[in-house]
């Protein structure tokens, strides 16, 4: 028997909840073809402008004021972290509880021994998702030892569960406040969305200036990035509780404390699940870049490969962390499903003996003599190796004849028309035609956020940036569009590629440059390739998704009306999309961007070696951390461009 | 280890609470002074450090029954954790005046542990074959005429100098500015990277112009010239922004952090005593990278076949 319970709510790839969709009504002919006319205008305006006014496109000085106040700011970090009552009082307890948090359960795992965890990770998915999902996770847990990457998969987990633990602390009770309270729910809107466009290698090097390096700074740092879902889709859950329980409730004569724990919190469990599941997600991709501000685990394990060109050595790790990222995802969702379900007392009761005998299970095998290193061990290090050495070998002209064509045909040419743009006409532009396309209220934060770069000091490497991110998306866009088009009409296709696609997902964003990075050198171009195969899944999803919500009687009619396949699809599907496609577009910019700056640990240049640069040489630590703003205000840029044409043209819920 | 470590952070938690403020390195692990702990060792990314670094470690674990905690940190990051008690050494550093001043003159938290026995060298490197039919490109006044050989997709037009780990001691960017150079530097990422380019470069014949160092077993198989910059006079590479000159020679030392120094442990004693020459660091590299061996056997194998050169760094009575 099942309760009433909402339906889930529609996830962005990276937790970003999407409100129930709703088609936007199309525009009045006239509307259209006016606003047609002004754009063709304002582009003849601005080619005219740039002939007129296109500088030279000097470099970047590597002494701007901005470069000089952040280095300021770190001397004086650096002078008083131990004197200052900010610090005494404040960052250095937060560190200090931090860290006990992350022993606190690193103990607790390591102290149960490698049978004991093994079995406890069995027993926990068999008793919340299911026998099956307790048998993947006894495999799971089982590959670690037999790939010789228990120790590091246990640092990993560790991290992950403490941010995950201080993300629920955190975002749960925001989440509640958020839907319960207006100015809570609309101040948070905007922080949440710089949060989630920021790419994650902006904040390492603030963190480590708050948090110095280690355990407490990537945990910290991980729980950044992993909150905005828990706080979004909890916030979700609690507003979507029907009114009609609420006012039943009221009139029994509840307190509304009463309400929030017997009423809105059990209903929403089944949401507030969901955004734990999110949350643990996020929290796995990004505890593994910080392995650059020393956690242990599988990151640096993917370091290190990245340093030697191993692709072999990270296949490893990667396949770890997708085996990690598969388990922890079936047994959350496997729970959430579960919470849906109300029991009668009885069968409770026989939950709790399952789960008793499961920890006396769990005693007992933890008492069992077997260590990691008994397991058999297999490495793929070896055929990947050949199989890159054969690549590399063999098509070497081929590569090589890719990343020269494009970069020299279209990169180059685009880098060049951006860089020697004047920084106001830049921005001018960018107003006018995000007035156009997405209303002036986003058009008015797109342009300050384009005119930031500028004041920065760093316009030069902000439009090689962007000159990067902009090819890479139309190449994202074309191949996500393409496939997504193919598994909307073939579903035995869409059927096989879904796990392929979960996997891909579940990879942290670095794992993709070394591939990349073994194929095509260190180039603008490897960072492209890396941040295309980082971006298509999502995308190949939504634009999926958006094909397959188009109405089966508009489809019908237009089949009826004698419409060939190619027409049903270019004059029917794809207009009928174009919402899913232009989220697609935006969650796409997002991640490309995030990758293309991670570019820049292997030749990808501008920005992103800013950032790299600035954590790892102290005379440049200013400019790095005025990259990193910078890139966050790129990413506003797009997003807002995209994302405001998306939600301009329907009433925001 | 762990536990002890968390019964000490809740017992400092209620005492600081108590007597207010927590200063950066509270937390962390006291020194295991006597005791058979655990070393915290950086691992700088290069093949060169991690031999260093492996012997090291086998040393300390297989002979004198310590743990070794390995950490892949970038130079800069690797001091940071000096400050935060993340790491208690490093075994081949390469000057770093600047980092010097701040964390063992300012900050007192690192010392210096004396010379590793290794010469660094620093230096702009082409091809054997390149020096062989321009023989004239290895004076830095000519280069410019040869700027067209080194163009690549990344070079802007101009010829490409190819860097290593941004995290590396450069002033390469300088240097090409400052020398009015027709050139782009562009960034390969690791030293791997740096390592593929250059061979590459000499079985292909491919021009390449890049940033490369010694003790390297590179130097071993294939040859590279060195390019002649202007010469280097004390002082003319103060100011990082200024550098118009070579590259001097570099003096390889230890650094290790004040904790792990005042404890004088025998891990302490080992790392100060450890000294080495070029040749010994190169074979050790060239175990790991091109005998398919893991650092742990490429070590292993060394200290089976070197015991007169590691027995004197062993302390008496440990």
């Amino acid at each position: 028997m099942t309760a009433t319970v909402p339906p889930p709510p529609v996830l962005q790839p990276g937790g970003r909840v999407l409100g129930t969709a709703l088609d936007p009504p199309a525009p009045s002919r006239r509307g259209r073809v006016r606003s047609r006319t002004v754009a063709a205008v304002l582009l003849v305006l601005t080619v005219a402008a740039y002939l007129l006014f296109r500088t030279d496109g000097a470099a970047d000085s590597s002494d701007a004021a901005s470069f000089r106040f952040f280095d300021s700011v770190r001397d004086w970090v650096d002078a008083n972290r131990d004197t200052s009552p900010f610090f005494l009082y404040g960052f250095n307890y937060v560190r200090l509880g931090v860290r006990l948090l992350v022993d606190t359960v690193h103990g607790a795992l390591t102290g149960l021994g490698f049978a004991g965890l093994v079995a406890a990770v069995t027993a926990i998915g068999a008793v919340l998702a299911g026998w099956r999902t307790g048998l993947l996770a006894l495999g799971g847990f089982l590959a670690f030892g037999v790939l010789g990457l228990w120790e590091e998969s246990v640092d990993t987990l560790v991290l992950t569960l403490s941010a995950v633990l201080l993300s629920v602390l955190i975002g749960v009770p925001l989440g509640i406040l958020a839907a319960r309270v207006r100015w809570v729910g609309a101040t948070l809107r905007p922080v949440l969305d710089v949060m989630q466009i920021m790419p994650t290698f902006a904040y390492l090097a603030p963190m480590t200036l708050l948090f110095l390096i280690g355990e407490p700074a990537a945990v910290i740092a991980t729980m950044i990035y992993a909150v905005p879902a828990t706080i979004r889709i909890t916030a979700l859950g609690i507003s979507e509780v029907p009114p009609t329980a609420v006012e039943a409730a009221t009139a029994l004569g509840s307190t509304r404390w009463q309400l929030l724990g017997k009423v809105r919190l059990p209903m929403a469990r089944t949401t507030i699940a969901l955004a734990v599941n999110q949350t643990i997600m996020l929290a796995l991709s990004m505890v593994v870049i910080t392995a650059l501000i020393d956690a242990p685990g599988l990151g640096q394990n993917i370091v290190n490969a990245l340093q030697r060109v191993n692709v072999g050595a990270a296949f490893d790790a990667g396949v770890a962390i997708v085996i990690l990222a598969v388990v922890l995802d079936r047994i959350t969702t496997g729970a959430a499903r579960r919470t849906r379900l109300h029991r009668p007392a009885r069968q409770r009761r026989t939950r709790w003996i399952v789960a008793g005998a499961a920890l006396a299970g769990v005693v007992l095998i933890a008492l069992v003599p077997v260590r990691e290193t008994d397991l058999p061990a297999y490495s793929f290090a070896a055929p990947v190796n050949d199989l890159v050495g054969w690549i590399e070998l063999h098509w070497y002209d081929v590569t090589e004849g890719l990343k020269n064509g494009i970069s020299a045909g279209v990169l180059d040419p685009l880098e060049t028309v951006l860089v020697t743009t004047p920084w106001w006409l830049f921005v001018a532009a960018v107003a006018a035609f995000g007035t156009l396309i997405s209303g002036w209220r986003a058009a008015l934060i797109a342009a300050l956020a384009a005119a930031g770069p500028a004041a920065l000091g760093l316009w030069q490497h902000s439009m090689q940036t962007l000159a990067t991110v902009l090819v890479a998306i139309v190449i994202t866009m074309a191949i996500g569009v393409a496939i997504g088009v193919f598994c909307a009409r073939h579903d035995r296709l869409a059927t096989g590629i879904r796990p392929l696609l979960d996997a891909a997902q579940t990879m942290p964003s670095f794992v993709y440059l070394l591939p990349a990075v073994a194929l095509f050198g260190a180039s603008r171009f490897t960072a492209i390739v890396a941040a295309v195969i980082f971006a298509v899944p999502p995308v190949v999803r939504l634009v999926e998704r958006g094909l397959r919500d188009v109405p089966p009687t508009v489809v019908e009619a237009a089949l009826s009306a004698g419409s060939t396949p190619r027409q049903l699809l270019w004059k029917v599907q794809l207009p009928m999309a174009r919402g899913g496609l232009l989220l697609a577009a935006n969650q796409g910019i997002v991640m490309v961007l995030a990758m293309v700056v991670v570019g820049g640990l292997v030749g990808a240049g501008a920005l992103g070696y800013d950032v790299v640069a600035g954590f790892s040489q102290r005379e440049l630590f200013g400019q790095g951390l005025a990259a990193g703003l910078a890139i966050v205000l790129l990413g506003i840029l797009l997003d807002r461009l995209t994302q405001g044409f998306h939600h301009s043209k329907r009433p925001r819920g | 280890m762990r536990s002890i470590r968390t019964a000490a952070a809740v017992a400092l938690i209620a005492t600081l609470t108590a007597c207010g403020g927590a200063t950066s390195g509270a937390g962390e692990d006291k020194p295991s002074a006597g005791a058979k702990g655990t070393v915290n060792l950086a691992i700088n990314p290069w093949v060169g450090y991690e031999a260093n670094a492996a012997v090291i470690a086998h040393l300390l674990e297989k002979k004198m029954g310590y743990t070794v905690e390995k950490k892949e940190l970038k130079e800069e990051i690797a001091w940071q954790g000096f400050e935060t008690g993340e790491v208690d050494t490093i075994v081949e550093n390469w000057g770093h005046p600047d980092l010097k001043k701040t964390y063992i003159e300012d900050k007192k938290v690192a010392v210096d542990v004396g010379p590793t026995g290794n010469q660094g060298v620093i230096g702009w490197y082409v091809p054997q074959w390149m020096a062989d039919k321009y023989p004239d490109i290895t004076d830095w006044k000519n280069l410019n005429k040869y700027a067209d050989l080194f163009k690549t997709s990344e070079s802007k037009g101009k010829g490409q100098f190819l860097a290593g780990d941004p995290s590396f001691v450069t002033n390469d960017e300088a240097l090409v500015s400052n020398l009015k150079l027709n050139y782009t530097v562009v960034y390969s990422g690791s030293e791997a990277a740096i390592i593929k380019a250059a061979q590459q470069a000499s079985a292909q014949k491919k021009p390449l112009l890049f940033y490369f160092y010694e003790p390297q077993w590179l130097f071993a198989k294939e040859k590279y010239v060195r390019v002649k910059l202007p010469e280097y006079k004390e002082g003319c590479d103060a100011d990082l922004k200024k550098v118009a000159c070579d590259y001097p020679d570099y003096v390889l030392d230890k650094i290790a952090s004040k904790k792990f120094a005042d404890g004088n442990s025998t891990a302490y004693q080992l790392v100060k005593n450890f000294t080495w020459t070029n040749d010994d660091q190169n074979l050790v590299s060239d175990y790991i990278t091109n005998q398919g061996m893991s650092d742990e056997k490429a070590a292993e194998k060394w200290v089976n076949e070197h015991e007169a050169t590691w027995k004197p760094w062993i302390p008496a009575g440990s």
